[in-house]
Order: C-alpha cells, then sequence, then structure tokens
C-alpha cells in the first residue's frame, strides 16, 4: 500500500514540475493581439499606372522614372516599339506617413502633374481590426505642348484635374486588391466630342511570387462619350524589389502615365497585340532624421 | 483499510503543499527590456531596437524565457522596417523569435545584496522557424534590489535560414550582434 501512495506523490509532485515546465511565458505573455496596421499591400506607391493603396513613409523621397515604349505590333522596323518612347519622371515626397504630395512631368503632351495623396485609414488586426485601407487623390495637371489650332487655347483650357479614391485590402501576405473609381475633368478633351468629365472604374491587384517579386495587374474602365480609338488602359507588370529600388516591368496598352492621359487618351486593343513595354523605376531618398 | 485511508487522505495534502511549494518559486518578469541588433559593414550600419522584449525567470530552476515580437523592431529607415519584416525574417508567418534556456546555478544566486554577478546562460533560440543553441554569459546586476541584466551575443543569418540577396551583399553582414538588456526584472505576484 505505501508503495502505492508512494507512487500518486510522486505522480502529483512531477505534473506539477510539469506544468511548471512547459512554458514560464504563458503567464506573462498577452494573449489579446495588439492592434496592428497592416503594410505592404503593394511594392510601391504606383500599382502600374494607377495610385495604390500606399503611401510614403515621412520623410522619404520617390524619384520615379517611367518609361512607355511603342506597340510591339509594330514591328522589328521600330524594334518593337523600343525606338517610341514616352516617358514620365517625377518627385513624391512623403509629409506625413499619411499624405504625400508629387510632382510630375510627361513627354507625352508635355504634361506637368500636381498630386496630394492621402490616407482616410488604415488596414489593421488586432481587437479593433479594420478590413481595408482607404486613401483618397487629388490633382491637377496643364499640358504645356505648342498647339497649331487655329484658336490657342489659353492656360485654363490646357487644364485638367482629377479626384480618386483608392479602397484596397491585403488579403494575405501574397495577395492585394483594390478598386479605384477615378473622375477626371478636362477643360478641353483631348479629342473633340469626348466627354469633359469622365468616370472611370479601377481594380488594381498585386499576386507576390516570392519575397521580393510580384506580378500586378491594373485596370481602368472609362464611362461616357469617346471616340472609337480610345480604348481601356489596361497593363500586366512584374515588380522587383531590390532594396531601396523596386523596378516595374509591364506590358501595357497606355502610353500616357498620368491620370488624365492614361484614364482619357489610352489607344489599342491589348488582346489585339497593341502592347507596348514599359517600366518605372522607382528610388527612394531617406530626407532627414526620423 | 482506515489506515490505508489516513495516509491517503496525508498523500493528497502533502502533494498538494509540495505542488503549491513548486508553485510559488520566485519569478522574475519584464515586458520592457529591450533587444538591440545591429550589422556593421562598409557600406551601411544597420541598427533596430525593440523595447518590448517579454522575458521570465524562474530563479530555483533556472530557466529563463524570452519572447520577442519581430514587428517591434523599430529601424531609423521605416523603409528598412518593411523590408525587415516583409523579406528578411518574414513576421507574418514567424511573428515571434523565442528563446528557452537555463542560466546555470541560478538557484545559488544570491539576489538580496547589491552586486554583479557573471552567469553562463544556455538555451535554444527560435527565429525564422528555425531553432538554434546559443550560449552566452549574462551579467546579473542588483542594485537597491532591483534586478538588471544584459548580454550580448552574435548569430549568424545563414543559421536561421534569413537569406541576403547578392545585389545588397555588402551592405548587410552576415553575422549580427544582438545585445540584450533588461533594465529591470519584476516580481511575479501570484494572484
Amino acid at each position: 500500500m505505501t508503495k502505492i501512495i508512494g507512487a500518486l506523490l510522486l505522480l502529483t509532485f512531477f505534473s506539477s514540475v510539469q506544468i511548471n515546465a512547459q512554458s514560464l511565458l504563458q503567464d506573462v505573455e498577452d494573449s489579446i493581439p495588439a492592434n496592428e496596421k497592416v503594410s505592404g499591400a503593394f511594392k510601391s506607391t504606383r500599382v502600374i499606372n494607377a495610385h495604390s493603396v500606399e503611401m510614403l513613409h515621412k520623410r522619404n523621397l520617390d524619384f520615379r522614372i517611367m518609361h512607355r515604349f511603342g506597340f510591339i505590333s509594330s514591328g522589328i522596323k521600330q524594334l518593337y516599339g523600343l525606338d517610341n518612347a514616352s516617358m514620365r519622371l517625377s518627385f513624391d515626397y512623403g509629409v506625413t506617413d499619411n499624405t504625400t504630395i508629387g510632382f510630375g512631368r510627361s513627354t507625352f503632351r508635355k504634361e506637368l502633374d500636381l498630386f496630394v495623396k492621402t490616407r482616410i485609414f488604415q488596414q489593421s488586426t488586432g481587437q479593433k481590426a479594420i478590413p481595408f485601407s482607404l486613401v483618397i487623390a487629388g490633382g491637377g495637371l496643364v499640358w504645356t505642348e505648342e498647339s497649331f489650332a487655329t484658336v490657342k487655347p489659353v492656360f485654363s483650357d490646357r487644364t485638367s484635374y482629377y479626384v480618386q479614391l483608392i479602397a484596397g485590402r491585403k488579403f494575405s501576405p501574397v495577395f492585394s486588391f483594390q478598386l479605384s473609381p477615378i473622375l477626371v475633368h478636362s477643360a478641353m478633351p483631348a479629342n473633340t466630342g469626348d466627354d469633359e468629365t469622365i468616370f472611370a472604374m479601377g481594380g488594381g491587384a498585386r499576386l507576390k511570387v516570392s519575397k521580393r517579386i510580384a506580378i500586378t495587374l491594373d485596370y481602368h474602365h472609362p464611362f461616357g462619350t469617346f471616340n472609337d480609338v480610345t480604348t481601356d488602359p489596361l497593363s500586366l507588370g512584374v515588380d522587383i524589389e531590390t532594396g531601396g529600388h523596386v523596378f516595374q516591368l509591364q506590358f501595357s496598352n497606355a502610353t500616357g502615365m498620368n491620370e488624365r492621359a492614361y484614364i482619357t487618351q489610352t489607344t489599342g486593343d491589348f488582346f489585339k497585340g497593341d502592347i507596348r513595354f514599359g517600366f518605372n523605376l522607382s528610388r527612394m531618398f531617406k530626407l532627414g532624421k526620423k | 483499510m482506515k489506515n490505508i485511508r489516513i495516509s491517503i487522505f496525508f498523500a493528497i495534502i502533502l502533494s498538494t503543499i509540495i505542488s503549491a511549494a513548486g508553485l510559488a518559486q520566485t519569478r522574475y518578469f519584464t515586458k520592457t527590456g529591450k533587444i538591440t541588433f545591429n550589422s556593421r559593414s562598409p557600406m551601411e550600419n544597420i541598427e533596430a531596437i525593440n523595447n518590448k522584449v517579454v522575458s521570465i525567470w524562474d530563479v530555483a530552476s533556472g530557466q529563463i524565457e524570452f519572447s520577442v515580437l519581430m514587428k517591434s523592431f523599430e529601424f531609423e529607415k521605416a523603409l528598412m522596417q518593411e523590408h525587415f519584416n516583409e523579406n528578411y525574417v518574414e513576421s507574418d508567418k514567424y511573428p515571434k523569435a523565442i528563446f528557452k534556456g537555463t542560466i546555470e546555478n541560478s538557484n545559488a544566486l544570491d539576489l538580496t545584496v547589491d552586486r554583479s554577478i557573471t552567469v553562463k546562460v544556455n538555451g535554444n533560440l527560435t527565429m525564422h522557424g528555425v531553432t538554434r543553441p546559443v550560449s552566452t554569459t549574462a551579467l546579473i546586476t542588483v542594485k537597491n534590489k532591483a534586478i538588471a541584466a544584459s548580454t550580448s551575443f552574435s548569430i549568424a543569418l545563414a543559421d536561421y535560414k534569413i537569406s541576403i540577396p547578392s545585389l545588397v551583399a555588402d551592405k548587410i553582414n552576415k553575422k549580427i550582434t544582438i545585445t540584450v538588456n533588461i533594465p529591470d526584472y519584476q516580481l511575479v505576484v501570484k494572484k
């Protein structure tokens, strides 16, 4: 009988020791997950052409060089479009973590653009989880190319404006999706007869294939009256990230790289081979201390 | 029969006392421990600090554990912090680094007198899904009944399957120095 008692004793003793041995951390760690902001839905502040739901960090300067070549379908004589380059240079700056301002110039129509982009709220996890991020962007543009029209356009005729809402969600570390409705108003549309104010619905997606490489898709469908040549801008790209650089290589039918140009002046049918090769190069600079 | 019942009764009482005594061991903890790591290279010095390190130390058994939330590491450059979480330690997949180890001769330490004691710590560090043994010496300082501890050791990134792309290879040292600093261990009070 004493053996049984002894065994019982040992058993209870060891079981108590075992409980202690499991994990000491259990007693002190918080079981409730803290609120945590979800970042990195997209690698860059642009999906391809369109603003992404991502913002620049405070005091970060993003110098972007964007190139679009001619149609690949133009063949060997034009070196598959490489002879025709259109570009946009831009400087974007993070005023705060939630506000970015930017300035760009495109060769297409020698157009200047200015924008302000603000994050209204950011996707987060935890007790007060927010399912998606919401960003608003607004900008003004003016084209400065010489006009050969009989009645010369005055400054205000050359201007256009846009306002865009971007709602995006990082569904998993691999997949992100955003919707980006946009309103573009041109004082004098590039093609006579086009609506001055155009509404377009946009969608953008990112699929990460490795830690530093992702596939992106950027599409907009404008609603309104257009001439026959205008088509929906569609781009398919690859993002490659290397430290402070992001390289975005893409195939797109859009030649314009600002909001007015790609929404209202895209020509060519993507599925009939009217595809341009292009790339965006983004270099991030950190200005000042944190 | 009666004797047996009595003995069982006593055995239960005794074992409860023993296990209660087991639970009443002296334990110290912190939620505000600091861990910094740095990588020095000719191209760039990278440093990050985490001020929310959780640690618990059971004096009698010498068991010591650390829990480090990877996303709580703060870098000077926000972009670096994003890359650290996204590309290097993959914080979404492996949110925490855990150290479980023992302090040698922990039960023999006298923590009532002001002094500094050098101790040996051995254990396993789990990070980025890989568990590797780590041995180091730590300094425990007792001053006005407050207990502080610090240590420093280095790890090889390759051991934890944290890969560095060749393009940035000369910006990141393959060996990372980790400095742990617990400014104030608090006594665990049982409720």
